[in-house]
């Protein structure tokens, strides 16, 4: 029996587990997906917000705060990919500047530091491509942009390192109380547990409601992007938001960490938690809406588009705590925006709530500082040099368009909860996420993999289950 | 620090021919940088026949057409580096580099030639609505598994977009047994030659629809199928024309876009109807010494006049080298303009003194035209027309000037080309 089952190798999920193995507990994160950050986690704006936006005195104002307070120390130590870049929300209709006040009130209320209401002048300083219907902006310093791939990931890496098991391609069918705990039937075999952490993202009202008798609703409320080529990154410097409205934030315009342009999402409510499809109605809609706050968004740079579920409570507020009506089975649902900002004071506050509910003891070896993937283009020439010297495989590019090596997407396969799909290649390395979009360096890519996992070049998805890349040699069928 | 007086970057057919008209000009400092693991680039994938025509006057497949050119550069002895990526070039021509065995390393170069090539428009640039699963592939990608690596990437196979790779692989996988069901095209015409829409689209029985797009994958893991639907006049699919069809692999061949981000590194301007340098008629770009040739300067459709310009490269690289950079700084330049259909030129400015007794100006059209003139008029007057039955995107057009004719008029500021009715 384990101490703690984790449903769910999302940001939240991992951060839990990476938190709570500073305890001596055994620990099992089980994901439906063949790899962690595969849902919610992997598509969303990786944005750490300020913290102005949610309502004050309730738990996403307080995590949210909290998070962005986290996140640079935890970036060093888990060596992950963050910047503080700060963000302004735009207003452009004179009679709104009222709710840049509110904003600011809020912020206030929540914890937030620093923030001011710029006027247009300012703003268009700051961020000389605001078109000119901008009037004024909240300007808050302290929000930032944040890998999300590398952060769950990083979380994911830690937690496996200080004895955490992962169970990915295992997906929950069945909670059932039993004596002492919960058994979880899976379709990869009935697994018992002390406590169960509730993290499934869209699925978690589904697992919730399995156990107790006060029911929660989660509606994946479905976001489309635009990702744009890095020549396009540069157009802002901050993330830009519109005056948000009852869907949320609506449709903001930022770099990305790794400086591409992100420009969306829409907010439609669906039933299907599966339905990541993007559509032509919200493609149109972000490339006609993008254009309100920020002028001249070169979209015919666009090189993918994708679409993220929000796992939307009814509420709209962050569950976390264990479970009135079923001891012992912990939720951390509705998370969503700002789950990921949040992500790193989420884990602490499971981490306390378990660890005092099994009374668990500190691990003493525990281990907290992990080494990200090598880049070699953050090397000084000489550095560089050495290191190809001792490691060829660091001197062969795979992905011309991001720069990755050979020796980068070795190390990504070997980690721990390592790369096994290209998916998981590119989510660890970028190899395959620049502008061709993985033209060149797929058949590259799939080498290696079959390669280092020792498996078929047809036994390589691109992310698991039935996604093969290739069906079989030529001329088989004739 | 390693020296060459020429440094060529990428040993493709552009590279390859360039490479040997420079070292056939008398130069014998000369380096190739190609990041595959054998010369030839592309055309190595490109199995079909069909190359040559023009330049040897018979019939070579794409491997044949790059050997001729590799022993070549071989007899030349030419030194070139595989498996090396260029992952910098500054304005000074000091190129950075990199490879297994050589590590990271720096070349000081006289002078360089860019010959990147091109790479595929992804689905993104599409804005193609739907899921993200396995089986989406640019044409090229898919070329490379069939033909070099011998994998089937699918078995049900629907084709977006008319660009010569995706017909040449609408019949690839036909004759391996896949089933091609349809090639559709957003354009009212195709992006493709003629003679490949006949040669692997009609000898197969494959549909080709004009004015259709793919408006929704299915398929979350795999695709399932996708769905097509007509555009009208400005690209937007027309309600109630959706057609569903099951396949397991949609192939995309919507166009190619010249590699050029080492060019933007160094500074070089850049032509946005091309997304290559801008380059005058020694195919020099804004940076002297720099010069550009083959698919990252444009992208062509046949490799023959690859190879033809890249020549023209090689031996104006050679004897900028020669010169010592002394031409570079010549006086006024005659200005290449366009109107109408025409979209833009190849080069873009020609330096009467400089220029060879005939000079080849490439350029593509926007639209089809039928029965017409191809016009270039020397400021206001007409002085070359040339009949074509008809004109299309797909094709690329050229105009020969002659140097003496440029002569005869001392004063000519630009040479305008047209497209008129005949």
């Amino acid at each position: 029996m384990y101490d703690i089952m984790i449903i769910g190798g999302g940001a939240a999920g991992c951060a839990a587990a990476r938190e709570l193995s500073r305890y001596k507990a055994d620990i099992c994160v089980v994901e439906k997906e063949e790899d962690v950050c595969a849902g919610t986690s992997k598509a969303n704006s990786a944005i750490v917000h300020a913290g102005y936006d949610a309502e004050p005195g309730s738990l996403m104002a307080k995590l949210n705060v909290k998070g962005n307070e986290m996140m640079e120390a935890m970036s060093k130590e888990l060596d992950f990919d963050f910047k503080r870049i700060g963000s302004m929300v735009v207003c452009v209709h004179e009679e709104d500047i009222g709710k840049l006040e509110e904003l600011l009130e809020r912020g206030k209320k929540n914890g937030v530091k620093d923030m001011r209401i710029l006027n247009a002048e300012e703003a268009h300083a700051l961020e000389p491509n605001l078109t000119e219907q901008v009037v004024a902006a909240l300007y808050a310093p302290t929000a930032g942009i944040v890998c999300p791939f590398g952060m769950t990931i990083a979380y994911a890496e830690n937690a496996a390192v200080n004895g955490v098991e992962f169970k990915l391609n295992t997906k929950v069918e069945k909670i059932e109380k039993i004596e002492g705990g919960y058994a979880l039937t899976t379709d990869q075999g009935v697994f018992e547990t002390k406590v169960v952490i509730n993290a499934a993202g869209v699925y978690a009202d589904y697992f919730h409601n399995m156990v107790s008798g006060e029911k929660i609703h989660i509606t994946p409320r479905r976001g489309d992007y635009c990702l744009l080529d890095k020549t396009a990154g540069g157009h802002v410097s901050h993330t830009i938001f519109p005056l948000p409205d009852r869907f949320g934030k609506g449709v903001l315009v930022t770099p990305t960490i790794h400086g591409n342009l992100l420009v969306g999402p829409t907010a439609i409510d669906i039933e299907d938690k599966e339905a990541t499809a993007t559509t032509r109605e919200g493609l149109d809609f972000l490339i006609s809406k993008a254009g309100e706050a920020v002028s001249d968004i070169p979209m015919r740079q666009v090189i993918t588009s994708f679409a993220g579920l929000r796992a939307h409570e009814d509420h709209h507020e962050f569950i976390i705590g264990e479970v009135k009506d079923a001891k012992g089975f912990v939720d951390v649902a509705g998370i969503e925006s700002p789950g990921l900002s949040s992500a790193p004071a989420i884990g602490v506050m499971v981490s306390q709530i378990v660890s005092k509910m099994l009374d668990l003891s500190e691990n003493p070896d525990f281990i907290p500082v992990r080494r990200g993937i090598l880049n070699p283009n953050k090397l000084s020439f000489e550095d560089r040099k050495a290191l190809i010297e001792a490691r060829p495989e660091y001197g062969n590019i795979i992905c011309r368009c991001e720069m990755i090596t050979e020796g980068e997407i070795i190390d990504a396969i070997h980690r721990p909860v390592g790369a096994r799909s290209l998916d998981g290649v590119k989510r660890r390395t970028r190899a395959g996420m620049g502008r061709c979009q993985a033209g060149f360096c797929s058949p590259r890519t799939m080498e290696i993999l079959a390669r280092e996992l020792h498996v078929r070049m047809a036994d390589i998805t691109k992310s698991g289950g039935h996604s093969k890349l290739i069906v079989g040699q030529i001329k088989d069928q004739l | 620090m390693l020296h060459y007086d020429l440094v060529i970057v990428g040993g493709g057919p552009a590279g390859l021919a360039a490479a040997a008209a420079a070292k056939k000009s008398g130069l014998e400092s000369i380096i190739i940088l190609e990041r595959d693991h054998e010369l030839g680039g592309i055309l190595n994938q490109c199995i079909h026949n069909g190359f040559g025509l023009h330049t040897f006057k018979e019939e070579l497949t794409g491997p044949e057409y790059a050997g001729r050119f590799i022993d070549e550069v071989t007899a030349l002895q030419i030194e070139y580096k595989l498996n090396t990526m260029v992952m910098d070039i500054t304005a000074d021509k000091k190129v950075t580099a990199m490879n297994r065995n050589d590590g990271l390393f720096e070349i000081q170069a006289k002078a360089i030639i860019l010959a990147m090539g091109c790479r595929e428009r992804p689905r993104g640039a599409l804005n193609i609505p739907g899921y993200r699963p396995a089986g989406i592939y640019s044409a090229g990608t898919a070329q490379r598994l069939v033909n070099i690596e011998g994998f089937m990437p699918g078995r049900e196979v629907v084709i977006l977009g008319s660009g010569d790779i995706g017909l040449i692989m609408a019949r690839r996988m036909t004759l391996e047994g896949a089933k091609v069901k349809v090639v559709a095209e957003l354009m009212p015409f195709s992006g493709g030659l003629k003679r490949n829409i006949v040669q692997c689209l009609d000898d197969f029985g494959i549909p080709l629809k004009l004015s259709h797009t793919v408006v929704d994958i299915e398929g979350k893991e795999r695709v399932e199928g996708i769905t097509l639907a007509e555009v009208d006049q400005t690209g937007r699919p027309i309600p109630g024309t959706e057609e569903h069809y099951t396949c397991d692999t949609l192939l995309l061949s919507c166009g190619l876009i010249p590699e050029n981000e080492l060019s933007r590194g160094i500074g070089v301007d850049m032509e946005p109807v091309t997304n290559g340098p801008v380059v005058n008629e020694s195919l020099e770009t804004s940076v002297p010494g720099v010069f550009a040739c083959g698919n990252v300067l444009h992208v062509h459709d046949l490799v023959d006049f690859v190879s033809e310009e890249a020549a023209a490269a090689g031996k104006n690289a050679a004897r900028y080298i020669r010169e010592c950079g002394q031409t570079s700084d010549m006086g006024s330049a005659v200005k290449l303009c366009t109107e109408g259909i025409v979209r833009y030129t190849v080069p873009k400015t020609i330096h009467i003194e400089r220029m060879e007794d005939e000079l080849t100006v490439r350029f593509r059209v926007g639209a089809v035209q039928k029965n017409c003139y191809v016009s270039a008029y020397f400021d206001e007057e007409r002085v070359i027309k040339k009949r074509r039955p008809v004109v299309a995107p797909g094709e690329m057009e050229e105009v020969k000037l002659k140097k003496e004719m440029l002569l005869k008029y001392p004063d000519l500021k630009k040479i305008t080309f047209r497209v008129e009715e005949a």
